[in-house]
């Protein structure tokens, strides 16, 4: 297996943007990334989406993507994983540069949520739970994780405001990213007074409906400084773990196996230790998936990361800074490029280049992306080559 | 839906009929073919017990589509008295009787009505004893 580096991160400002379409929003984040590696040309292309054939009747997307960057004949093709599929794209690039098939490999990932209603989108999201045994009792996305807040909240006594901490960190954060959805700052009071989505889950612990894309560049981490200016960052692990995709097969429904063992297997092969994380992305598309992906990769003990985002350790300035783009909450959440982003993010964070957000001195990073209610999970360990 | 892919579901939405593992006596709603637990691949086809208890609960406040005017209505992770967890409307309460570790029984119920004279949908919902 060769080392693998990152030599180019591309995104676009996220949001709403109803004159966007899913090609162009790809493709200018694509260029973005292509550009900022400086290479002339890609070998070949893995695209993280979601549900492009519910949300807007367009699948074959390694094709029409290839097609439209004008890299037309390249081995293109998309992987779905849910809301883990950006994730899996940097992966599978990872293991196609790893493995010595290809050398300039793009890792891309784009989803277009606002094409359709709201009950449609809810619609397309389900299709990430189990359709036949949750969604079809009218159990929502939303309603999942309540249901794994309810129990941490009995089992563990977190608490509420604990919960609301963790948007109110995440905004303070996105208000400082240009790129972010929802660039402002919230305070608690706020998130309990905003209308309740499935209780105790009110419409600010939730991750919105976002159009976005987000794209990175790999290649051989030997010819990284030739190929590029920008100083190289090294993927130094990688892990990707499945767990039961119904919430209530899990034995303990607050637990996310799936985080953990996926976490487990990118320590192990970066051979680092928690301690020597500067920096991380984590899937927080509800509040409580981040309080319990915390517990999962051992930033905070079982149980006990409530308290994590209400006492500044994961805010910027604190012992391990987590969300630093905003998160999922306030940056925005097109699934399938979500766990390009978080790579994204961290790149530019051990490159010095994250501005007002930018945590002093970061070498290592870590970013984890899931799928469903923990049904998959995706961990990288990235680290200043 | 089609009526072929409601219709298949039957045994286990209408009469909570579970695969009982013949090596290591998990049983699953709906049945499989591996057990997760010993890998066997026998089963006993078993009724599951209509008793159990509350795991976790919410209340649906913006809801898919089909449910759109049931909203708010109760769900909960029930786990039952013979081993299969059921995620599954909880019927008939006051949300505020909601509690973890109460006694919930399952009942046939209906579930939701598909438009334009399209499949009647019924399965189980637990209702608080």
């Amino acid at each position: 297996m060769r080392d693998v580096a990152i030599i180019g991160v591309g995104m676009i400002k996220w949001g709403e943007l109803w004159n966007k379409s899913l090609r162009q929003m790809f493709v200018e984040a694509a260029l973005n990334a292509i550009d900022d590696a400086g290479t002339d040309h890609i070998d070949s292309m893995y695209v993280g989406c979601m549900t492009s054939g519910v949300f807007v009747g367009q699948e074959h997307l390694g094709s029409v993507l290839s097609d439209y960057l004008g890299a037309k004949n390249i081995p293109a093709v998309r992987v779905e994983s849910a809301c883990a599929s950006g994730g899996v794209a940097v992966r599978t690039a990872y293991m196609d540069v790893a493995s010595g098939m290809h050398d300039i490999v793009l890792a891309g990932g784009v989803e277009k949520m606002t094409d359709v209603s709201g009950s449609e989108a809810t619609y397309a999201l389900a299709t990430a739970a189990d359709r036949e045994y949750e969604a079809y009792n009218g159990v929502t996305f939303p309603g999942l994780y309540a249901l794994i807040a309810r129990r941490h909240m009995h089992e563990f006594g977190t608490t509420r405001e604990q919960l609301a901490h963790v948007a109110v960190k995440n905004h303070r954060h996105g208000a400082k990213n240009p790129n972010a959805q929802y660039p402002f700052e919230i305070s608690v009071e706020r998130v309990l007074e905003s209308v309740l989505v499935a209780d105790p889950l009110r419409i600010l612990d939730c991750s919105p409906i976002t159009d976005g894309a987000a794209a990175v560049i790999l290649c051989p981490a030997d010819v990284a400084s030739k190929l590029s200016k920008k100083p190289p960052v090294k993927i130094v692990g990688t892990g990707h773990a499945t767990d039961t995709i119904a919430l209530h097969s899990r034995k303990d429904i607050t637990w996310l196996d799936a985080v953990n063992k996926s976490a487990q297997q990118a320590y192990k092969q970066a051979g680092v230790k928690l301690e020597d994380i500067d920096v991380a992305e984590v899937h927080d598309c509800f509040t409580i998936a981040e309080i319990c992906v915390l517990e999962a990769l051992g930033l905070a003990e079982k149980g006990k990361g409530g308290t994590a985002a209400e006492s500044g350790m994961t805010a910027l300035g604190g012992k391990i800074p987590v969300n630093t783009s905003g998160g999922l909450k306030s940056k925005g959440h097109p699934v399938g490029a979500t766990g390009v982003a978080q790579v994204c993010e961290i790149v530019e964070q051990l490159r010095g280049d994250s501005g007002e957000r930018q945590v002093k001195g970061a070498t290592a990073g870590l970013t984890q992306n899931m799928g469903g209610s923990g049904g998959s999970s995706v961990v990288h360990i990235l680290k200043k080559a | 839906m089609s009526t072929a892919r409601y219709w298949r579901e039957i045994p286990q939405r209408y009469r909570l009929e579970s695969g009982k593992c013949k090596k290591c006596g998990k049983s699953f709603i709906p049945p499989r073919m591996v057990c997760d637990a010993c890998g066997s691949r026998e089963f006993d086809q078993v009724r599951a017990s209509d008793e159990g208890t509350l795991v976790s609960y919410t209340v649906i406040r913006v809801a898919p589509g089909e449910f759109s005017d049931e909203a708010p209505y109760a769900v909960g992770i029930i786990q039952l008295k013979d081993g299969p967890r059921l995620t599954a409307q909880i019927a008939d309460c006051d949300f505020d009787e909601l509690e973890i570790g109460k006694k919930v029984r399952i009942e046939f119920r209906k579930i939701y009505e598909q438009g334009q004279a399209g499949v009647i949908c019924y399965g189980y919902k637990g209702v608080l004893v």
